[in-house]
């Protein structure tokens, strides 16, 4: 089963969600994957040992000089301007492409090799807990990071169960991330900032065909609140899931403690029982979730055990 | 004319509140929204939309039913994954074609049936829009148009217009509709003679995030005194300094772990930033936010007394950098 944990606006507490939850799930069939390539983070929390790093990379075109024939087909078929006819000379330009090899099928002469741009790098290791994590590091100035995030969900094993940190936002990066979940958490807080993002991605969810549930992070209450006229309540995340028809999975109170304790790259579950006991509950909450989506979609659950 | 983009690496530093109210305290700007995909600035700023523009991104493949041999060379040709044979449903060919395809929309999984040949059908949030389908069908059976992917805007602030957008829901090209954004800013820039352009860049370090930052005078890294914070932060340095911006950085919450901030003030030390500030944690960020105004128009509180102070000293850097340029 795959859960994804996402939110639309940054910052929410996507990475402290899934590292916690990992931390409280029994370790001998969890994965957790981290999927915010451009910045990943639940490594700082998870502490993985003997990191193995791969470095992936992408088709590029190299033009052997000697048999083009500078018939600008190439050029013309390219949608992405990566490979041109300047000054009678053919020239591309790594970093446009996106790697459909329409250059190569297309070129009458064969002269288009297999060159290669390094999108970042795939690192996994291991955990003293024992909890197996898989992330990619986007190269600094490189442009796709969906191609990389394909990358690290190859490597999601059916059979085990996987946690994945999605990236903030609603576009090809988050989409790529959260297709294929059997189950999307989506954290949000209680602002309108929180509320106008958290709505944008349950559009992306229902588009996407993955049922979804909310937590719902620095949701207390009992701050002092403004007084000011027209001041949201704190209970707009509430109201928006009555609305949609979408579970509130949890709540997270606002706490300096919690804020303290995952500044420092520690964990909310070995630092706080009061958390320990919430992250707990969320955990067996999306437990039975699963269990019923596994009723009503059996055929997936043994599609996944077979292969 | 001056640009300023504002990022963070790490999301929910406060990117957004820092740029309304520096959007509030530059007496003569444009600014714009970037975050295209998650855009917050206009719930906080007031403003009156004045024009509508809609977004073309670029080509999505349609396979034409009635014009489709079958022949499967779609499927063999596409990088994308985004091809995917499906079993020929009655149901779904005796409607009109493009409700046949809403069926299969977004599902994300391959359906391959070997027993019998089915339909193809090219899932829409996949397809790459390379066109090489397009070239390569022997029966000219896949159209190719241009989408329209969001919404452009420009609207009227107290103190210069706001450019901002709104992309649509799994659409793709953030980073095209962020160079359209910018590339419309610094048209008006030159035309009304608007002395300086401050954008609210997106979270990360990938392509909307290049396309905010490209050709920026200097950027504004607000981060929080966090492993995660400073971990992000390091990276958009990297990228900021590849594309020859000036870097200045304000540490946002930064009493939360005092300790840490002084370790990103150090780094900022060692690695050439120019120190813009610290911004104490203060409940009135929120409660400005809620109340739909930036956090200098809502409140006097310290947050409020310290972001005054960054724009103080990223007007004056920015000052000695176009001294030095000029």
């Amino acid at each position: 089963m795959i859960v994804t944990i996402a939110s639309g606006k940054g910052g929410t507490g996507k990475t402290t969600v899934t590292v916690n939850l990992a931390a409280i799930a029994p370790v001998s069939d969890i994965q957790v994957f981290d999927c915010d390539v451009e910045e990943p983070n639940s490594h700082i929390y998870l502490k993985p040992e003997n990191i193995t790093t791969q470095e992936i990379s992408t088709m590029i075109p190299v033009v052997d000089k000697e048999l083009c024939n500078l018939c600008g087909e190439c050029e013309k078929l390219c949608q992405f301007s990566a490979i041109a006819l300047i000054a009678g000379k053919i020239m591309t330009f790594p970093e446009m492409c996106h790697s459909c090899r329409g250059c190569a099928m297309v070129c009458p002469e064969g002269a288009i090799n297999e060159g290669k741009r390094v999108l970042g790098s795939l690192l996994e290791g291991k955990n003293q807990r024992g909890i197996e994590l898989i992330w990619g590091e986007l190269r600094v100035g490189e442009a796709m990071s969906p191609p990389l995030i394909k990358q690290v969900k190859q490597r999601i094993n059916p059979e085990k169960f996987s946690f994945v940190d999605a990236p903030p936002g609603t576009s090809c990066p988050a989409i790529e991330t959260l297709r294929d979940s059997d189950f999307a958490i989506l954290v949000s807080e209680p602002t309108p900032f929180g509320l106008n993002d958290l709505a944008l991605t349950v559009e992306v969810l229902k588009k996407l065909n993955v049922p979804t549930g909310i937590v719902i992070n620095r949701a207390d209450t009992s701050e002092p609140t403004s007084s000011v006229q027209g001041s949201m309540p704190d209970t707009i995340i509430d109201e928006y899931a009555e609305k949609e028809g979408i579970e509130i999975l949890q709540k997270f109170p606002f706490s300096r403690e919690a804020a303290r304790v995952s500044s420092k790259g520690l964990l909310l579950v070995d630092e706080m029982p009061e958390m320990k006991k919430l992250f707990q509950e969320l955990y067996d909450k999306i437990m039975s979730r699963l269990d019923a989506i596994k009723e009503k979609n059996p055929a997936k659950q043994a599609e996944g055990t077979m292969s | 004319m001056k640009e300023l983009t504002v990022i963070s690496g790490k999301g929910g530093t406060g990117k957004t509140s820092v740029t309304a109210s520096l959007a509030t305290l530059a007496p003569n700007r444009i600014v714009i929204d970037a975050d295209v995909d998650a855009a917050n600035l206009f719930l906080t700023l007031e403003h009156e939309v004045l024009e509508k523009e809609s977004f073309e991104g670029g080509h999505k493949a349609m396979i034409d039913e009635a014009l489709c041999t079958r022949c499967g060379e779609c499927l063999e040709r596409c990088q994308f994954d985004a091809v995917s044979e499906v079993p020929d449903n009655h149901d779904a060919v005796s409607n009109i074609s493009g409700e046949a395809d809403t069926a299969s929309k977004g599902s994300g999984t391959v359906h391959t049936v070997s027993d019998k040949s089915g339909k193809f059908v090219i899932d829409p949030v996949s397809c790459e829009g390379c066109g090489v389908c397009v070239h390569f069908c022997p029966a000219d059976a896949i159209s190719f148009e241009r989408q329209i992917c969001g919404e452009k805007y420009i609207s009227k602030t107290a103190n210069g217009p706001m450019i901002h957008a709104r992309l649509g829901i799994a659409e793709e090209n953030s980073g095209l509709l962020v160079s359209q954004l910018r590339q419309k800013a610094k048209e008006m820039a030159i035309k009304e003679k608007i002395p300086m352009i401050i954008t609210d860049g997106p979270p990360g370090i990938g392509c909307p995030v290049i396309a905010s930052v490209s050709n920026a005078d200097a950027v504004l890294i607000v981060t929080e005194p966090t492993q995660s914070g400073m971990h992000d932060m390091a990276r958009v340095k990297k990228l900021a300094d590849q594309m020859n911006a000036a870097v200045y950085l304000c540490v946002n919450k930064a009493d939360l772990n005092p300790e840490a901030t002084d370790e990103i003030k150090k780094f900022c030390h060692e690695n050439g930033i120019s120190f813009a500030g610290e911004i104490p944690f203060d409940r009135d960020v929120i409660e400005s936010m809620k109340a739909g105004k930036s956090l200098v128009t809502f409140s006097q509180g310290p947050a409020s007394v310290a972001v005054k102070n960054v724009w103080q000293n990223v007007l004056s850097f920015m000052e000695k950098r176009m001294d030095r340029l000029t």
